[in-house]
């Protein structure tokens, strides 16, 4: 009874994670367009609800409504479990994240590695998407995306390795709070690890498939990439995974690197003892939806990569740059 | 029965059935799955055994990395399933022959006498501030350093022989140096004014 009331707990906990998270990943996506539209001197959508508000909840009315489309020649079974293993993780991955100080589903002391492992799972939803789809379209973009992935995972690995280095702990509770200082947000590790800091966030772009390094959705070449067989539903559910990445992308970036639920103002004399009464948690909110900003400006600024440029950066600027850090790093703690 | 008993019971079956799995599926693209998911399985009993760092890092660096990249291999060959399976009749005694003697093997090896709690204490629950990743990094780096060191320099002579093999520069490849490209100037090195004479009236005719 004990147990049956345990697990009820639980799943409670992940309702109310998983649920304020889709609806984040639907209104991410009304953000998307309207940030564009703005920035393209365009209105964007304004037609449902009051400013279009109600956008994102029609988009996924039409989606669920949307027949589902096996090609003939996919594999069946394949072809319906690749969307779950790629939206699987991206949800996973949240059980680990403190959202404030011990307000965390899972606190286990290998928080950095079980996130690690997820993300690095992710790309098999699109790996056998591409293959079970029957489709040379889908094929190339599952193959470009799967090498891309591959390569940026170590960068991303190896500056996961300099942050556990200068915090001296895989736990992601543990990680924020060796940020806390009395300098406010210049003891947080964005500046220590400048470096680190922008290899991460842009290996972790390059990770969600986002532009200027989305060539796994080139629309000139491919059509639409490793999902452009599918329809209805089950394109969706890649639709939610790769938004929900780019969330789970921003928020690890401000838990990481921009103090987690720590206010930027904390130790500054007068200022620092009011900000300090505001919630850690409208904090963490506010720094994600900056990283978050990023993602949608990257896109409507930077023209697309080329193939052997998004490779050689990966591999031969951001791999030695990450290594030199860690030895840096580890001088630096060790003296 | 405790729970996790029950949870050793049922992933422990996943695991063996993916297996055989592997062994039996005749499209290599499932078969690589399927040993995907043993390795899943196989992590989640050490997680059993509170190994949590190493049931991490098999998921991380054989799930994450080696199958995707096996997986790749496998989706590209074109390979021909009816001739995998010529000659399985006339092979299948040498086979049983060859599996019989490993199983033997094996039993000889790790069998059962080398098993039990006489052999092996009943394993205590660690305490909650117990770190697996912490316990195994302090032995590795202190007591097993050289063998540690040894094994990754021979990793890393392994990986610069396999790029030095592969590695090879093909007559008329069009990469291009990303140095040079940079150094290029806008103005005289990509546009060339050329004057020419203004263009006549053409004629009334």
């Amino acid at each position: 009874m004990d147990l049956f009331l345990d697990i009820l707990w639980i799943v409670i906990k992940i309702v109310a994670i998983v649920l304020p998270l889709m609806l984040c990943v639907a209104y991410y996506t009304l953000a998307e367009r309207k940030v564009i539209s703005y920035m393209q001197v365009r209105i964007g959508p304004n037609r449902v609800g009051p400013k279009g508000s109600l956008q994102p909840i029609a988009d996924a009315m039409k989606l669920m409504c949307k027949e589902i489309i096996l090609p003939t020649s996919a594999n069946k079974t394949l072809f319906l479990i690749a969307p779950m293993l790629s939206i699987g993780p991206a949800l996973a991955a949240w059980a680990v994240f403190p959202f404030s100080e011990g307000v965390v589903l899972a606190d286990i002391n290998a928080g950095l590695l079980y996130l690690l492992a997820l993300t690095s799972i992710g790309v098999y939803g699109v790996i056998i998407a591409g293959w079970a789809s029957n489709s040379k379209y889908a094929f190339l973009s599952a193959v470009r995306l799967g090498a891309q992935v591959v390569a940026y995972e170590i960068a991303m690995g190896f500056s996961l390795v300099v942050v556990l280095i200068a915090s001296g702990s895989l736990n992601l509770g543990e990680i924020v709070m060796a940020q806390q200082g009395n300098l406010g947000l210049f003891n947080w590790f964005w500046l220590p690890l400048f470096p680190i800091f922008i290899i991460y966030f842009v290996s972790g772009v390059a990770e969600t498939n986002r532009a200027p390094f989305d060539v796994a959705e080139g629309e000139s070449e491919i059509v639409a990439g490793f999902h452009v067989e599918y329809s209805g539903m089950t394109f969706a559910v890649f639709f939610l995974a790769e938004y929900a990445n780019m969330i789970l992308i921003s928020a690890l970036t401000a838990i990481m690197f921009l103090g987690g639920w720590l206010s930027p103002f904390h130790g500054i004399p007068i200022l620092g003892a009011i900000t300090d009464l505001i919630p850690g948690f409208i904090w963490l909110l506010l720094k994600t939806l900056v990283v978050a900003f990023l993602f949608l400006w990257f896109r409507a600024t930077f023209p697309r990569y080329r193939y052997d440029q998004i490779m050689r950066l990966g591999w031969k600027i951001f791999i030695p740059i990450t290594i030199v850090w860690i030895v840096v790093a580890g001088f630096a703690v060790v003296v | 029965m405790t729970f996790e008993k029950i949870l050793f019971y049922v992933f422990a079956t996943i695991l063996v059935l993916s297996a055989t799995m592997v062994i039996t599926r005749r499209d290599p693209v499932h078969s690589a799955l399927f040993l995907v998911l043993a390795f899943f399985t196989s992590a989640i009993l050490w997680m059993l055994l509170e190994a949590e760092f190493l049931a991490i890092v098999l998921v991380l660096v054989y799930v994450g990395a080696v199958m995707v990249l096996f997986l790749f291999v496998v989706m590209m060959l074109d390979t021909d399933l009816a001739a995998t399976r010529a000659g399985f009749v006339k092979m299948l005694p040498v086979g049983l022959v060859v599996a019989g003697a490993m199983a033997f093997e094996m039993f000889l090896v790790v069998g059962p006498r080398y098993f039990g709690l006489d052999k092996f204490a009943m394993p205590a629950p660690h305490p909650a501030d117990y770190s697996n990743t912490e316990e195994l990094g302090e032995v590795l780096y202190t007591v097993y350093m050289y063998p540690v060191e040894i094994a990754s320099v021979i990793l890393l002579v392994g990986i610069i022989a396999a790029i030095g093999l592969t590695l090879r520069k093909r007559p008329g490849n069009k990469s291009i140096d990303p140095a040079i490209q940079v150094k290029v100037t806008k103005g005289s090195d990509r546009i060339r004014v050329v004057k020419m004479a203004s263009e006549l009236k053409q004629e009334a005719k």
